[in-house]
């Protein structure tokens, strides 16, 4: 099995958020940053269980400068087998999608992984637009995946209930919880992620098709207003009176 | 000028997340609103009730996202349509960025209001902050966050024309459907109230006091990651940063600390209402009400007083 891994590289979940060049770009100073989670503990890791029971080998793909590699690294730590990294810093999902594609078509691989989102952008879009860009069959939002042969059997999370689905040969899919347990890269992991092959490749320019505006935080929420646990009736006042929810 | 949305159907009628797309296209005074369905449509699939002029209507059912992206390209072709409007559930996250793709179209996901010319505003960081995106392409496509925009009544009966389209081979093939939503209440990502609880509720047998609160408010219920990993609620029911992100007019949580990573997926809630024992956990921070008690005590004076109304 050719198994490719598409990592990006996000804030931890703690990060404070703050913007720079004109609320243009996130602030990354002082920030500490990882691999994406969905990228990490469902696409990854499923990827490596799937290796490690059928044979065969998982490279990860980025998109992004040098500062990415500690991420990369730590990927190679978890188990993957080598890694890419597209030197440009993504403009958007577009991009991304034409890079990562641009690079893999002449590649076949047999499964094209990534998380379901990046816990920054949020937007869903990058592996579907690779599925788009190299006319393959998309499962999104994967639960779980066995694999027979050149057919693959997925469960996936749609509105209001699981899809059970099948399809044959070569595709792309975005993973989300149950996917897989998160790993815990182990010394023997980190030790042979130093030596791991991790190759660098050019970009080439394309024009954006979106850029960002404006970056903005949202109003500081104004003060939790309590109410004693004894007068329940006056939470019900505010709800229905004040906020008019109910 | 033209509007197209995507619209998916329940029984023959436009879905509550599709209503809401066709309202938020109506309301971006872009031109006619032209609505696309397939399968089973009854009527106009009640998508003039919301200002959509004419409804495109490909008979066959179709499932797989690649086809169901060729689908849309041809009837935003054959419309000449500048903005594709989906909504940003599961089913149009795995479309719209293909139709992008195919129409060398800028993409903008999870809009929350209404563009201003070509820059749509989205939730970024889990929430934590909003983002303005210009769109640099002719066309536009977007999807819409559920429950961001609600849905305005206007306009008579929509106009139904049969549609067809050369949609290429089935990439994925659907074997079948189990749905998850409890009893038929509203799905999560839709939900407009939602209760939610926690490891307070000290064990799965507790959780009728959370269901009858639910119940009288219509509400959805969820569970925080704890309470899903434990198998006291399935895990359908997990909000947060790795499960469910929601964005309800109301959410009521019951019994949980509020970590950041919980606070991922529910901080897009217009009303938040926190229900805890432990005065210093740190949702209160981010509540708009709070009471500082046991909700083996409060849950039920709660439901009480509601049904009251």
């Amino acid at each position: 099995m050719k198994l490719l891994v598409c990592i990006s590289k996000a804030p931890d979940t703690t990060s404070r958020i703050a913007f720079t060049d004109g609320n243009t770009r996130f602030d990354e100073s002082g920030v500490q940053f990882i691999v994406n989670p969905y990228d990490e503990w469902y696409a990854l890791v499923r990827a490596i269980e799937l290796v490690e029971a059928n044979g065969g080998s998982v490279t990860t793909i980025t998109v992004g400068d040098a500062s990415c590699d500690p991420i990369i690294r730590k990927a190679l730590a978890i188990g993957a087998t080598d890694a890419v990294r597209i030197d440009a810093i993504p403009t958007d999902s577009v991009h991304v999608a034409k890079l990562i594609s641009d690079y893999v078509k002449d590649k076949s691989y047999d499964i094209i992984f990534a998380g379901k989102e990046t816990i920054d952008h949020n937007s869903s879009a990058v592996p579907a637009m690779i599925a788009e860009c190299m006319g393959l069959p998309y499962v999104a939002f994967a639960t779980s995946i066995e694999v027979e042969g050149s057919s693959a059997t997925l469960n996936c999370e749609t509105t209001g209930g699981i899809n059970n689905v099948t399809v044959n040969g070569a595709f792309v899919l975005s993973a989300t919880k149950g996917m897989a347990e998160q790993r815990i890269p182990n010394m023997r992991g980190i030790m042979s992620a130093r030596t791991k092959p991790l190759t660098v490749v050019e970009a080439s320019n394309m024009t954006a098709s979106t850029e960002v505006n404006a970056f903005k935080l949202p109003p500081a929420s104004g003060d939790c207003v309590m109410v004693d646990s004894d007068n329940v009736a006056e939470l019900v006042r505010l709800l229905r009176e004040e906020a008019k929810i109910i | 000028m033209s509007v197209l949305v995507y619209i998916s159907t329940q029984d023959g009628k436009a879905t509550k997340a599709s209503l809401e797309v066709a309202s938020f296209a109506k309301n971006m005074n872009s031109g006619d609103v032209i609505a696309l369905v397939s399968g089973d449509i009854s009527g106009d699939a009640n998508l003039g009730s919301v200002g959509v002029a004419k409804v495109l209507h490909y008979s066959d059912t179709v499932t797989d996202n690649s086809q169901l992206s060729k689908l849309t390209q041809a009837a935003a072709s054959a419309t000449g349509a500048s903005v594709i409007v989906f909504s940003g559930n599961n089913e149009g996250k795995a479309i719209a960025p293909r139709v992008a793709i195919a129409m060398s179209a800028g993409y903008v996901s999870g809009v929350t209001s209404l563009p201003e010319g070509k820059t749509f505003t989205r939730n970024v960081f889990s929430g934590k902050a909003t983002a303005a995106i210009n769109v640099n392409s002719d066309v536009s496509v977007i999807s819409i966050s559920p429950n961001s925009f609600g849905i305005k009544s206007e306009g008579e009966e929509a106009a139904v024309e049969s549609f067809s389209a050369e949609l290429g081979p089935q990439g994925v093939v659907l074997n079948g459907f189990t749905p998850t939503s409890n009893n038929g209440s509203v799905p999560l990502p839709e939900a407009v109230r939602v209760v939610s609880a926690g490891r307070g509720l000290k064990g799965p047998e507790n959780w009728g006091i959370v269901e009858d609160l639910a119940n009288v408010l219509g509400a959805t219920t969820a569970c925080s990651r704890p309470v899903g990993d434990m198998g006291w609620r399935p895990h359908h029911e997990h909000v947060g940063q790795t499960g469910i992100t929601i964005r309800p007019d109301l959410y009521i949580a019951c019994g949980i600390s509020g970590a950041i990573q919980h606070l991922a997926g529910v901080n897009q809630s217009k009303v938040i209402v926190v229900i805890n024992t432990d005065p210093e956990a740190p949702f209160f921070k981010a509540a708009d009400y709070g009471i500082i008690g046991d909700v083996f005590e409060v849950l039920p004076k709660l439901t009480e007083a509601i049904k009251a109304l």
